[in-house]
């Protein structure tokens, strides 16, 4: 897809070797004078699964964001496969149809039954026809057993089936990569299941992501690799079986202690 | 209390209210010079009837202008305070100076009486000798009065409305990959829409009435016409007929207004209890 979000003739270099789905580098980010992300390098394989876990405030939700560009970032790059797409003259519309982004509160359009939620990006930013984006949105709600919630609008449904929907409406724009920004935090306890097993279907399907949590035992089963950050850097980025058992960096350490003292693991 | 026993009780209250102004009206020294000469009703016929021989016409005639007037007004004032309203939501540095200008338009029109821009269009615009801009009729100034005056309060309403709906909103819609204006059309204003239509409504119930004020420019509307009858026939019980005939238009739109909100209110409880 080269050349394809930029502008013609910018200059920008792909990254030698195969591309990765997403790579970071040095990116900073700062809300006034609080330095949120302190100089992130990431990189994330096709259909590699990365888990991000840390305290609130760490850093992860507003990683998330800048790699979709819903945050301007003030320092580094980011590409989305060999294509930089904080370059200057990408169209951030462009990039952003490429990028599937679940939110902790849904975010659902509450004005819209759950087929016009999920068929709203197809039609108006991809073009498709209504009715083939219908039919495609059908067969994505059944996959998630929520076609009879079709004509439902979204203050109808539970929180769980609200995140499905959230999740088939990000689907439904064939992107490129997930992310998922604590999408079972606003949840019941007895509804965060449900939302998981749809992201392990997800992951069983081959889906890059890239997803922030609090659930421990999820990230254990799920990554290929977990990140663990603290005032916005990683600290250590290793395979579950190896951080979740034998954390290298004290920090690391001290956070799971925490975790495991509060019963979460 | 019962449901029987509170309406005969509110029925009582409301006769017995209305019987003690009744009484006091009719007790009052000047009760009989007062219903003459504001409440005859041979007068009343005669203004809503009208007859442009003897010099006055019909207030009933007139108000039509009203309605024409505010209809005309009211869908150019939706437009523009939309725009304006626009403007000064948006954040690009490009549009900065728009923004400037939005905000100086607001704090202007706001701030000056309606009457003195009633005043300022409809002697100043001729004043100008200019073609076409200084030869309208004195109800295309009014309305043009109107629409500024109004215009920057109802912008105000839009605003509001568009405030209301939440920042994740425009996040969600722009993670699809909609442009600003894509997420503006098809997310924020539908949300918007929901919440402004009751202040909305309400600041087109107060346009509806000062309408009249254009009458000062001379277009014979209702309260002019009533002024005129009462100018020949020295009885002002064409003010009355005016006042009763304004209460015909707005009171419909009142009641409408309460409906809204009285359903809208019913949703958010409903949508509560889920």
């Amino acid at each position: 897809m080269t050349g394809q979000l930029a502008g013609a003739g910018d200059g920008t270099t792909a990254p030698a070797g195969p591309a990765a789905a997403v790579r970071i580098e040095g990116l900073r980010k700062s809300f006034g004078a609080n330095l949120v992300l302190d100089g992130i390098d990431l990189s994330l394989a096709a259909h590699e699964v990365i888990c991000l876990i840390g305290a609130s405030g760490s850093g992860k939700s507003t990683l998330l964001r800048c790699v979709n560009l819903l945050e301007p970032i003030d320092a580094g790059r980011i590409w989305l496969s060999d294509e930089e797409i904080t370059a200057g003259g990408v169209d951030e519309n462009l990039v952003r149809r490429h990028i599937g982004i679940v939110f902790q509160s849904f975010n659902l359009f509450p004005h819209m039954t759950v087929l016009r939620n999920v068929t709203l990006g197809p039609v108006k930013v991809l073009g498709s026809s209504r009715q083939a984006a219908e039919a495609e949105a059908r067969e994505l709600l059944r996959r998630f057993g929520l076609l009879d919630k079709e004509s439902d609008f979204p203050d109808r449904l539970s929180g769980g089936q609200q995140q499905r929907v959230a999740i088939v409406r990000a689907l439904a724009m064939h992107p490129q990569i997930m992310l998922l920004d604590e999408v079972t935090s606003a949840l019941d306890p007895e509804l965060v299941a449900e939302v998981l097993d749809v992201i392990r279907e997800l992951a069983a399907s081959g889906m890059t992501m890239l997803i922030a949590t609090h659930e421990m035992g999820f990230a254990k089963d799920i990554a290929h690799r977990v990140c663990f950050l603290e005032d916005g850097q990683i600290v250590e980025d290793a395979p579950p079986a190896e951080l979740f058992t034998d954390p290298k960096d004290e920090r690391t350490r001290r956070f799971l202690r925490r975790i495991v003292d509060a019963g979460r693991l | 209390m019962s449901r029987r026993r509170a309406a005969a009780l509110s029925t009582l209250s409301t006769i017995v209210v209305l019987g003690a102004l009744a009484a006091i009206f009719i007790a009052a020294p000047g009760s009989k010079q007062v219903r003459h000469t504001f409440f005859s009703p041979h007068a009343m016929w005669q203004s809503l009837i009208g007859n442009p021989k003897q010099g006055y016409y019909s207030v009933g005639e007139a108000l039509w202008l009203n309605i024409r007037m505010f209809l005309a007004a009211e869908v150019l004032i939706l437009i523009l305070a939309l725009v304006i309203a626009v403007i000064r939501q948006s954040t690009g540095p490009v549009l900065f100076p728009l923004r400037v200008i939005g905000t100086v338009y607001v704090d202007v029109f706001r701030g000056v009486p309606l009457i003195l821009v009633v005043f300022a269009l409809g002697f100043g615009m001729p004043a100008l000798a200019l073609k076409v801009v200084s030869t309208q009729s004195a109800a295309v100034y009014g309305v043009a009065a109107l629409v500024l005056s109004y215009s920057a309060y109802v912008s105000e309403v839009y605003r509001a409305g568009l405030n209301s709906v939440h920042q994740s909103q425009v996040a969600a819609a722009r993670s699809l990959g909609l442009s600003q204006w894509q997420a503006l059309r098809h997310v924020i204003l539908p949300q918007a829409v929901r919440t402004i239509i009751p202040p909305l409504l309400n600041d087109f119930i107060s346009l509806q009435k000062d309408t009249a004020l254009v009458g000062i420019l001379g277009a014979i509307e209702a309260n002019k016409a009533a002024e005129l009858y009462s100018d020949t026939v020295f009885n002002y019980s064409s003010y009355t007929v005016a006042a009763i005939l304004f209460l015909i238009l707005t009171i419909p739109l009142a009641r409408f207004t309460d409906h809204l909100i009285a359903r809208d209110r019913q949703r958010r409880l409903a949508g509560a209890v889920r």
